[in-house]
């Protein structure tokens, strides 16, 4: 029963989503807010404003008060007037632009719109709902843009899309509440949730002595590679760079007696789930980099070699996060 | 809606807002509330004032709940009941005052903002003055200020700007929804008895004082619009109640019928006016002597009165006529004159006696009436606003004692004596006189012309007016009041002769308050007929009229969303020709990408037009060196552009 009432119930929530609300999987940005995606329903203080309203006629009729009427007719006025004031606030706002930072599982992912304001009048009062997420209250001077940040809550690893934001507004007279369902084009991984309290590495470091080639350390130089970012600044071969166009290098050390650190997915006890050796590793490469150590990551699809930097890390994380997810969609 | 949404916490800057928006809505009541709920209101207002300030907590619930019964109970007790008008009012202004210190949250502070829209209602139960109209503008315009405040942060001077632009853009839809929302005449379900309280008037009684006491009021009775010819002040009895049954002290109307035809033959001279008659909450007209009307709201009374079918409890237009000429009652039933022969025993004997003296002098009752009033010229009354008190024979002391009274002593007195003296008489009660407005040329008759008179029964000529007071002052009836009485002083500042200026400034005033009672006021379902069927809709149904206020404000409110929606036209007045010369083209085929520049574009147009080709590379080239030039187009330049552009002949 339940059950058939909550597909019945979601079917439903979709068929308005694309039919009335126009939602969209994802859109395109630049977009306009056109005025068929505006929509505009009294609140509760409107409600009651209109039962006020209502009462208020009754009693201009009993009493004959035509000074009654008047009041009556002229709130009337007001309430349409801020109906339509309400619409004006929304149409024809313009989102430019949406981007969502990473995050690690359980923390929310931010993401950065930029508003646009085309018009003549300030736009004032505007929420963004990002539903089940965080919101933020802006306004917009005539011909002005503004920043707005939302938190969009992380309940999985792997891809997240922006989601479905509500831009919605009650200015002028918290009598209308006027919304737009917002589903902007802006995607970002999240990353697996560090595991916590954090579990010393030993147990699965690999101490790379023979089987692995490439451990690389800071002692002894090895030789030269193509610049990638992300590099320490002070690797690059400044000399030999200037001699070549076009490309940095980067030089290469043994890492001699350093710790060559190999997080392996195997060597983690075999009691643990995916998820938990996904948040362990998580962790390792967090603490790894913090410390400045050079690390490799195993995982049963994929390897990758030792190696230090910010780049390095951002990579290892992602396939920690697409681990079993694909990397193309999530 | 969530629980959340309501909860957001009402700030100080709100609570400033909502104490002044509630102050301002009580300010027009204060006049009608009891004292101690002034004082209790005010001390609640600064209590929250205070409090917004940071200078006090606001007080606990149960304060509150304990400061509400207080205020019940003792509304209970001023008033003697709960249910009605005036206790209504009261306790809403209390119990605003309470919610404006209970509100904690923007809900709350929304709540309060629409008990002070009811209350702003309320406000027209006690009146609906130009004046009380302003001040209720005011309060709303705060209430709107208070709701905009609590979903904008801004200084008050925008806010109240913000507010003001709602309202006026407000105004068009109050004044479609006034003039075609279908008016429903009286009211919808009972009313509380003391609905109508407040008006003053005429009463269905007669005692000493009754009139004197309403003539200290400048409040309009009516007034009258007469086609043509005014008549004369010694024709201007407004006939009210007609008091035919004396008890010795009080003169009561006695019972009458009524008919749909006057029960007198109209003849003579006659005025054509139109009557709008101020509500008193009573069926009587106050007609000028004898009335014809053509109107299916009003019946004829057998004492000669114009009624109205249902009590007068808004302002009401009559057209109608007014016979003076006219004879009535010349065939009036026994009963009725035996009626108005009646008198109660051993009261006011020394005036009895004095009629009985005239009856045996004078055999025709017309010789007699003439010895009455000469009896009263002889006495030397004085007619006084301000007469000492009468004691159980009124008349008796008033004619042989005091010698000084009112017009209700001169008719009161006279009427019993012409009983005695055999002739049926009775009291008139109603208005006599009346002052001609310069500003708009309508005779305007207040409270203060409230006059009583005598009618007297003759069997040739029926019912015959005969003013008593006439006797100690014939000025009264031509100069009215004002030039009576000899005790300037006692008059009502109003009427006095050295406020002349501020009598005019009054008479102007009136003429304003005339129109605004006529079209504001007086506007009903009547009038809402007849204005339609000037503007061209036959009929006024109120269908008709329900489909003309939605067609009415649906286009308004289209006209507001066209507005929203329309772009700003991209550029200026040289880039519009070029795009109008470019939609030319396009609609013959020739679409210009968006790289393409002018000169490359008019290249291509002309070679798909040769025939125009000329014209084309001259717009093009001119567009070019117009837009890029270093100097902007002129005016004649422009013109020249428009001119190649119009006349450009492309299929």
């Amino acid at each position: 029963m339940t059950a058939a009432g909550n597909l019945i119930r979601q079917r439903l929530g979709a068929l308005l989503d694309r039919r009335l609300f126009l939602v969209r999987r994802s859109e395109p940005l630049p977009a306009r807010l056109g005025h068929r995606r505006i929509f505009v329903l009294p609140t509760a203080t409107g409600v009651a404003f209109g039962l006020t309203l209502l009462t208020m006629l009754l009693a201009s009729m009993n009493y004959v008060l035509s000074l009654g009427y008047a009041l009556t007719f002229l709130l009337v006025g007001v309430g349409l007037v801020s109906l339509h004031q309400t619409f004006r606030n929304l149409i024809h706002l313009e989102l430019l632009s949406a981007q969502l930072e990473p995050a690690h599982c359980g923390q929310p992912a931010l993401l950065r719109l930029r508003f646009r304001n085309p018009s003549d009048h300030a736009r004032i009062g505007l929420r963004l709902r990002r539903t089940g997420g965080g919101e933020a209250y802006f306004s917009l001077d005539p011909h002005g843009d503004t920043g707005v940040v939302v938190a969009v809550p992380t309940s999985r690893r792997g891809w997240l899309e922006s989601g479905r934001l509500v831009l919605e507004t009650r200015y002028p007279l918290g009598l209308v509440r006027g919304w737009s369902i917002l589903t902007p084009e802006a995607r970002c991984v999240v990353y697996p949730a560090a595991e916590d309290p954090p579990q010393a590495f030993a147990a699965a470091i690999g101490t790379g002595q023979s089987e692995h080639a490439g451990k690389l350390g800071k002692d002894d130089f090895s030789g030269l590679r193509e610049y990638r970012p992300g590099d320490m600044l002070r690797h690059v071969a400044w000399k030999l760079s200037a001699r070549w166009d076009d490309q940095f290098y980067t030089k290469q050390f043994d890492g001699g007696n350093a710790a060559q650190l190999e997080f392996d997915w195997f060597r983690l006890p075999p009691e643990l789930g995916t998820e938990a050796r996904l948040s362990r590793l998580t962790r390792w490469v967090l603490q790894a980099d913090a410390s400045g150590l050079a690390y490799g990551l195993r995982l049963p699809d994929r390897i990758l070699e030792v190696d230090i930097g910010a780049e390095h890390r951002q990579r290892c994380l992602r396939a920690l996060a697409l681990f079993g997810v694909g990397d193309e969609r999530g | 809606m969530n629980a959340a949404e309501g909860a957001p916490p009402l700030r100080p800057w709100h609570g400033h807002w909502l104490t002044a928006c509630i102050a301002v809505t009580l300010l027009p009541h204060v006049e009608h509330l009891p004292i101690w709920l002034s004082a209790s209101c005010a001390l609640l207002l600064a209590w929250r004032a205070l409090a917004d300030r940071s200078l006090t907590p606001l007080p606990g619930r149960a304060l509150l709940l304990f400061v509400a019964a207080a205020i019940v109970a003792a509304t209970g007790i001023e008033f003697h009941h709960l249910l009605g008008k005036d206790p209504g009012l009261a306790l809403l202004a209390g119990f605003a005052c309470l919610k404006l210190l209970e509100a904690r949250s923007l809900r709350d502070g929304r709540a309060a903002v629409l008990l002070g829209f009811f209350l702003q209602m309320g406000q027209f139960l006690n009146g609906q003055e130009i004046s009380v109209a302003a001040l209720t503008l005011c309060g709303t315009l705060l209430a709107v200020g208070t709701l905009l405040a609590m979903e904008c942060e801004a200084p008050w001077q925008t806010v109240i700007a913000g507010a003001g632009r709602l309202l006026f853009m407000a105004a068009p839809f109050m004044l479609a929804l006034f003039v075609l929302f279908p008016r429903i005449p009286g009211p919808l379900w009972g009313l509380p008895a003391d609905a109508f309280s407040g008006l003053t008037g005429l009463s269905e009684t007669m005692s000493p004082g009754s009139i004197s006491r309403l003539i200290q009021s400048g409040k309009i009775a009516f007034r009258a619009e007469f086609d043509g010819e005014i008549p004369p002040p010694r024709d201007r009895y407004w006939r009210g109640p007609v008091l035919s049954v004396f008890d010795g002290r009080r003169w009561e109307a006695g019972f009458t019928t009524l008919s749909s035809s006057p029960p007198y033959e109209v003849s003579g001279k006659a005025y054509r006016y139109r009557l709008t008659v101020e509500p008193h909450n009573q069926h009587w007209l106050l007609a000028m002597d004898f009335p014809a009307a053509d109107d299916p709201r009003t019946r004829y009374s057998s004492d000669l009165r114009l009624v109205s079918v249902a009590p007068l409890r808004s302002r009401q237009r009559y057209e109608l006529a007014a016979y003076p000429a006219a004879r009535a009652g010349q065939r009036e039933f026994t009963h009725v004159i035996r009626r108005n022969l009646r008198l109660p025993e051993g009261s006011n004997p020394r005036t009895t006696a004095l009629g009985r003296q005239v009856a045996e002098r004078f055999e025709a009752p017309r010789h007699r009436i003439e010895a009455l009033l000469g009896t009263f010229r002889e006495l030397r009354l004085e007619y006084t606003l301000t007469p000492r008190a009468l004691g159980l024979h009124s008349a008796d002391e008033f004619l042989f004692d005091t010698r000084e009274g009112f017009c209700e002593h001169f008719s009161s007195a006279f009427a019993i004596a012409a009983r005695a003296a055999g002739i049926p008489a009775r009291v008139v009660t109603g208005y006599q006189g009346g002052e001609i407005n310069p500003h708009d040329g309508s005779l305007v008759v207040r409270q203060s012309d409230a006059h009583a008179w005598v009618e007297v029964w003759l069997p040739e000529s029926g019912w015959q007016r005969v003013d008593p007071t006439a006797t100690s002052n014939p000025t009264r009836i031509d100069n009215g009041i004002l030039g009576a009485l000899p005790d300037i002083e006692s008059l009502p500042l109003f009427m006095q002769p050295r406020m002349a200026w501020l009598r005019s400034l009054q008479l102007r005033w009136d003429a304003v308050a005339n129109g605004w009672n006529q079209w504001v006021l007086g506007y009903n379902d009547e009038r809402q007929r007849s204005l339609l069927r000037g503007l061209g809709f036959d009929g006024g149904d109120y269908r008709h009229l329900a489909a003309a206020m939605v067609t009415l404000v649906g286009t308004l409110m289209l006209g507001f969303v066209t507005w929203s929606l329309r772009r700003r036209r991209r550029g200026d007045a040289l880039d519009r020709r070029w795009q109008r010369f470019c939609a030319r083209l396009s609609r013959a085929g020739t679409r210009r990408a968006d790289w393409q520049g002018p000169l490359d574009f008019a290249d291509l147009a002309a070679a798909r037009h040769p025939s125009l080709a000329d014209d084309i590379r001259w717009i093009g080239g001119r567009y070019a060196e117009l837009r890029y030039g270093r100097k902007p187009p002129s005016r004649q330049d422009l013109a020249d552009l428009d001119d190649r552009i119009k006349h450009l002949d492309i299929r």
